[in-house]
This record gives C-alpha cells, sequence and structure tokens, in this order.
C-alpha cells in the first residue's frame, strides 16, 4: 500500500534546510543511537546512562514500569528536554542534543503524545495541512496555497485514517480513538524517517487497536517506528523487537516471548 | 486554479471567500456613512438643523474608532494567538508621540513664547532641539517613526520575551512592567517629551489648521478607512495558513513544535504587527483629541485595552469593534454623569464578562444563533 511517507524526495530542502543540509544518513545501519544518556530532575535520576540502538526501518516497543524513563527518553530525542550527559544520534551524523524540536522534526522525526494532542478548534483537513511536511516559514505561509499533489497527499491520508468522514469536522469533537489516528495522519503528513509513538492504541476499541497494530506493521521498512506502550495484546500483535526500561536504563531487550520470561522483568513490571 | 480542476471531498483550507456579500455590504455601509453621510451632516447641513453633526460627535466617534483598530490588534495577538498583552498602551502611546512631535515642530512660532522651540524646551531653558527630534518636522519622517518606534521596541522586546519562551500571566505582567518603565520614562522632564504634560496645543497639520472642521472631517474620514483597513488586513491574515498556525499556537504549541515550526517567528511577527497597527492608531488619536501624555501609558490603560476585547469576544473579527465601542461608549456616558463610579463599573463589567460572557457578546449571540439553529 502507497502510504503518504513513501514519497520522500530526497532533494527537497526544509525549511530549515540550511542547518541540516546532508538529511539523515543511515548508511550505516542505526537511525537512532542514544549512548550514556542521563537526565536528573532535582536529583531524581530520569534516565541513568540509557544505552539504546534501533536499526533504520525497525519497530521497536519500549515498555517498562511507571516512571522507568520511557516519556523522558522521548523528550530527549525530540530535544524537549536536554540530557545531562551522553550523545544522541540521528543516523550517522545529525547530533540531536544541538537542535531546537522544530529542527528535530524538520530532520525527520515525529512524535505522537501520550494524550492524543490535535488542534482542536482546527478541521481534520486543516490539522493534516498544519502537519505536511513543507517549508514552514512565515513568511511561506502567508502566501501558502496547497497544490493539487498536496491536496491529493491529505486525501490519501484521510483514507488511510479513516476521517474521510469527518474531514470538515473540528478535531475536538472526534472520539477519543479517532484523534489517535488524526494524529498519527498528522505525523505521516511530515513524512518522517523515524516515529515515536507514545501509547498510541490508548482509548482505542479493539477493531481500532488492532486496525492500529496492522498499519504500523505497514509503516515499518519504509519507516522506523518507536513504540511506547502498556498493552501487551497490542505489542503481541506487532511482534517486534521489545525493549523493557527499568529506573532510566535499559534492563532486557529481545523478543517478547524472550523478555516476558526474563526474572528481573517479572519481578519489577510484569509479575506486579 | 489546479485546485478548482480535482475535487478532494472535502474544503480546501483558505479557499473561503475573504468576506461574503453580507460582510461586504456592511464594510461599503460603513464607509459610506463615515466617509460622505458624517462630513456632509457636519460641514454641509447648517448647526440649526436637527440633521446637523457636532463637532463634539465627530471628535468623540473618531476617537472610539481608533480604540477600535487597537482591539483589533490586540486581538491579533491575545485572541487568534492567545498571548495576553497587557501593555498595548505603550505601543498606542508611541505611535501617537512620534506623530506628536510632528504637531509639536508645526507649532512654530505660534506658541506662548513665540519661540521655534516647543514651549516645554523653553521652559527648561534648552537652546536646541535635541538629536532625537531630528527631521520630525518632515511629515514622513514622522510616518515612519509612527511605524518604527512601537515596531522596533515590540520586535526587540518580543525577541527576548519569546525566545526565552516566557509564556502566559509571566509575559503579561512582563508587557505591564514594559508600559509602566516607558511611562515613568516619559514623565521625565529630562527625557525630551514634554514631562506629564505629554503634547498639546497643536496647531497645524500639513499646512491645515487642526481646529478647522474640514480638518477634523478629513481626520475621521481617515480614521474610519483605516480601522476597516484593518479589519480587513486581520481577516485575511486569518484565513491564510499563517493564522491557523497562530490559533494553532493558541491551542496546542507543542503540537506544532514538533510538527516542525518554530513559534518564535510566528510569534514575532503577529506581536510587531499588532504593536504597528496600536501606534498607527496612536498617531490618528492624537491629532483628534489634541493631547498625548505619559497616562496614555498607565497600566490601567492598557487592561482597559484588553477588557474591550474580553467584552466583545475574543478571536471573533467583529467582537474588538463591538467591545471597544460598547466600553468607551459607556465610559463617555459615565464619565460626564457620573464620573466617580467608572473605575468601579468597568470592574463590574469585567468580572461579568468573565463570569457570564466568556465569549463576549458577539460569541454569545453567535452561541444563540447556533442554538436557534
Amino acid at each position: 500500500m502507497n502510504t503518504p511517507g513513501d514519497d520522500l524526495r530526497s532533494g527537497e530542502t526544509s525549511g530549515l534546510g540550511h542547518m541540516m543540509q546532508a538529511g539523515v544518513d543511515t548508511s550505516h545501519g542505526p537511525i537512532l543511537y542514544l549512548e550514556d544518556i542521563t537526565v536528573s530532575f532535582d536529583g531524581f535520576r530520569a534516565l541513568n546512562k540509557l544505552t539504546l540502538t534501533v536499526e533504520t526501518g525497525e519497530l521497536r516497543c519500549i515498555i517498562g514500569p511507571n516512571g522507568a524513563g520511557k516519556t523522558t527518553m522521548m523528550d530527549v530525542i525530540t530535544g524537549k528536554t536536554r540530557p545531562d550527559e551522553g550523545t544522541v544520534f540521528f543516523g550517522q551524523t545529525i547530533d540531536l542534543t544541538r537542535f531546537t524540536e522544530s529542527e528535530i522534526a524538520h530532520a525527520g522525526i515525529g512524535r505522537k503524545f501520550q494524550k492524543p494532542t490535535v488542534f482542536e478548534n482546527h478541521t481534520v483537513v486543516e490539522n493534516l495541512e498544519l502537519a505536511m511536511k513543507t517549508d514552514k516559514r512565515v513568511r511561506r505561509s502567508l502566501r501558502a496555497r496547497l497544490s493539487s499533489e498536496e491536496i491529493g497527499r491529505i486525501g490519501a491520508t484521510l483514507d488511510l485514517i479513516k476521517l474521510s468522514g469527518e474531514a470538515g469536522r473540528l478535531a475536538g469533537v472526534l472520539s477519543h480513538g479517532q484523534k489517535q489516528w488524526l494524529e498519527i495522519g498528522m505525523l505521516l503528513m511530515q513524512e518522517p524517517k523515524l516515529l515515536l509513538l507514545d501509547e498510541p492504541a490508548a482509548g482505542m476499541t479493539d477493531h481500532e487497536t488492532a486496525r492500529t497494530a496492522e498499519l504500523f506493521k505497514e509503516l515499518a521498512g519504509s519507516h522506523t517506528l518507536v513504540v511506547v506502550e502498556h498493552d501487551m495484546d497490542f505489542i503481541a500483535s506487532l511482534a517486534s523487537t521489545v525493549t523493557v526500561l527499568h529506573e532510566g536504563s535499559v534492563l532486557a531487550e529481545g523478543t517478547l516471548d524472550v523478555v516476558k520470561s526474563d526474572e528481573r522483568v517479572i519481578e519489577v513490571y510484569l509479575g506486579r | 486554479m489546479n485546485t478548482l480542476a480535482t475535487n478532494p471531498g472535502f474544503t480546501i483550507p483558505g479557499s473561503e471567500p475573504l468576506f461574503d456579500g453580507r460582510a461586504w455590504t456592511a464594510i461599503a455601509a460603513f464607509l459610506i456613512a463615515t466617509l460622505v453621510v458624517v462630513p456632509v451632516l457636519f460641514l454641509v447641513v447648517p448647526a440649526s438643523s436637527s440633521f446637523h453633526v457636532s463637532a463634539y460627535f465627530v471628535t468623540l466617534v473618531g476617537k472610539i474608532m481608533c480604540y477600535c483598530a487597537v482591539a483589533v490588534a490586540m486581538n491579533l495577538i491575545w485572541g487568534y494567538t492567545g498571548i495576553l498583552s497587557l501593555g498595548h498602551g505603550v505601543f498606542f502611546a508611541l505611535g501617537g508621540y512620534a506623530f506628536g512631535m510632528y504637531l509639536m515642530r508645526m507649532i512654530g512660532r505660534e506658541g506662548q513664547y513665540q519661540s521655534l522651540l516647543p514651549d516645554f524646551m523653553v521652559f527648561l531653558d534648552w537652546k536646541a532641539y535635541p538629536w532625537y527630534w531630528s527631521f520630525t518636522d518632515h511629515f514622513w519622517v514622522a510616518m515612519v517613526l509612527v511605524v518604527l518606534a512601537p515596531g522596533l521596541l515590540a520586535f526587540v522586546f518580543g525577541f527576548f520575551a519569546f525566545r526565552s519562551r516566557i509564556k502566559g500571566v509571566y509575559f503579561s505582567i512582563i508587557t505591564q512592567a514594559l508600559t509602566f518603565a516607558f511611562m515613568l520614562l516619559f514623565f521625565r522632564n529630562d527625557t525630551g517629551f514634554g514631562g506629564n504634560n505629554g503634547f498639546t496645543d497643536f496647531k497645524r497639520i500639513l499646512g491645515y489648521r487642526i481646529a478647522d472642521p474640514h480638518t477634523r472631517a478629513a481626520l475621521f474620514a481617515l480614521t474610519a478607512a483605516y480601522l476597516m483597513a484593518c479589519l480587513v488586513l486581520s481577516r485575511a491574515l486569518i484565513r491564510s495558513k499563517t493564522g491557523r498556525v497562530l490559533t494553532a499556537i493558541r491551542d496546542s504549541e507543542n503540537r506544532l513544535m514538533f510538527s516542525g515550526y518554530n513559534p518564535l517567528w510566528y510569534k514575532l511577527f503577529v506581536w510587531t504587527l499588532s504593536a504597528v497597527l496600536c501606534g498607527i492608531a496612536g498617531a490618528l488619536y492624537v491629532p483628534q483629541v489634541g493631547i498625548i501624555n505619559p497616562g496614555e501609558m498607565s497600566a490601567a490603560n492598557s487592561i482597559e485595552i484588553a477588557v474591550w476585547v474580553a467584552v466583545g469576544g475574543r478571536g471573533t473579527l467583529l467582537g474588538p469593534l463591538v467591545g471597544a465601542s460598547l466600553v468607551n461608549g459607556a465610559k463617555s456616558y459615565f464619565t460626564q454623569s457620573f464620573p466617580e463610579y467608572w473605575l468601579f463599573f468597568l470592574g463590574l463589567l469585567f468580572i461579568l464578562v468573565t463570569l457570564f460572557l466568556p465569549k463576549g457578546v458577539v460569541g454569545w449571540f453567535r452561541e444563540k444563533r447556533k442554538a436557534a439553529a
């Protein structure tokens, strides 16, 4: 299936292209490389020498008890939080600790928040329009008009997230599950290479959850996905590598069956 | 035009017309009334006729239209972008002072002391204009200053405030501090702007006597045209993609940043634009009212601007006009009939609107109409 994210044109310059001219270089495997990341808040170590590697095209699930550092890890990758120590590399060349949130988004990292975050006073179509990959500077936005190609991309994404019938409605009146999908659709409009998804299936019906898992498996390969989840059935249906975080570092990594049988994992997380 | 060739099955953002037919008719009617009808009733119809419009009325409405333009500017930053400024009075006053400098120099030797210097400078025993009064005797220099003074202040202040990600109530408080600091600065005689008396006793503008009814009518018409221009500009901006980004900043700045937008430049753009629109309104206000003093920069004045927008309806196109007109209409009535109660009334109004009309008068009407439909 042709998703809107597939037609990444490598030669296109983004709005902040002068800052990241080269684009992400994944010629040597990993797309995301975190090494010895430490983040402290008032003496509390949210991340403690966290080291994590995600391969290009991989679908990776992250699990862990509350306070394990999952959301902080996403904050570090997306530039919201600066690590006290350690390095974060996007591809071979881009040191993410040196860029702002919007620059990182431009470089090709999309983020879905734990609580679905859409522009509630904009219509579904306007939400997708705002997220769409384009020159996002003020000067350009003043005279921006959608081309027919861009309208086509919005239409394709609407079909993909099953919101064609709600296109003209305000995002604020959508159901929780629909908002989740709209936010996923917005990420896809950004044409990211790496998607960070914080509890994407929360509040979805079983049917919607199954459909989301299907969608993620379709996206993997052409995109890299990092999914933070609590729903074990959902993780099982993704059939991916699972990383278990505990107290700010990696406790175990492997297939779901392997980590499920790990004694330390059972002790801190699954057994409770 | 290629957008019309395909049928995407949804409304394309920004494709709706600037105004519908009814709104264009209303704008045309307003312009005919202010550019033709009122000037004729004021200048041509004799004072004995019951159709005659008094100079008092022309000045009052002219003044309120200036306030309306300020409210439209305030609505851009507060109503649509969600940034509450409690210091917009400083931009209004700076525009007023910039044009006031020109008006002061046009007094020439007609002042009390028959000096080329303004009376307050003679009084301070200054022998020449300070350097920053250079070229202000040229009308176009004054016009440039009207835009530059509030624009530059807003740009520099906004750059540092928005870059430091100062938001919400903290931003509102520092804008209060900004206008207060400028008020103290302008109160000083040594600042060279007339101290607490400010500028007054204007005589001429572009060679025309300022007290002449024709000059008054021209200023009135100009203000009306400017107000409509602000309204059209505001609508065009909000209808553009930039407008949608601005409301997205108001509703979810985080989502916007992670979508690849840098909110700093959008905020700075609308903040500076809003300040410049205020400054031009101030420049139109000063010759009509005949005085500008540091009182315009008082904290209460800037808060009043926010009250106008709140009363009319934040984030609605017409709200600021309705709010500024209602509050100022009430103000001119109260300050004549019960001067001591005006501030109590203003406070009460703000409380009532916050409690019962959170979306303002326009928002209330809109909801009622929606409920009826």
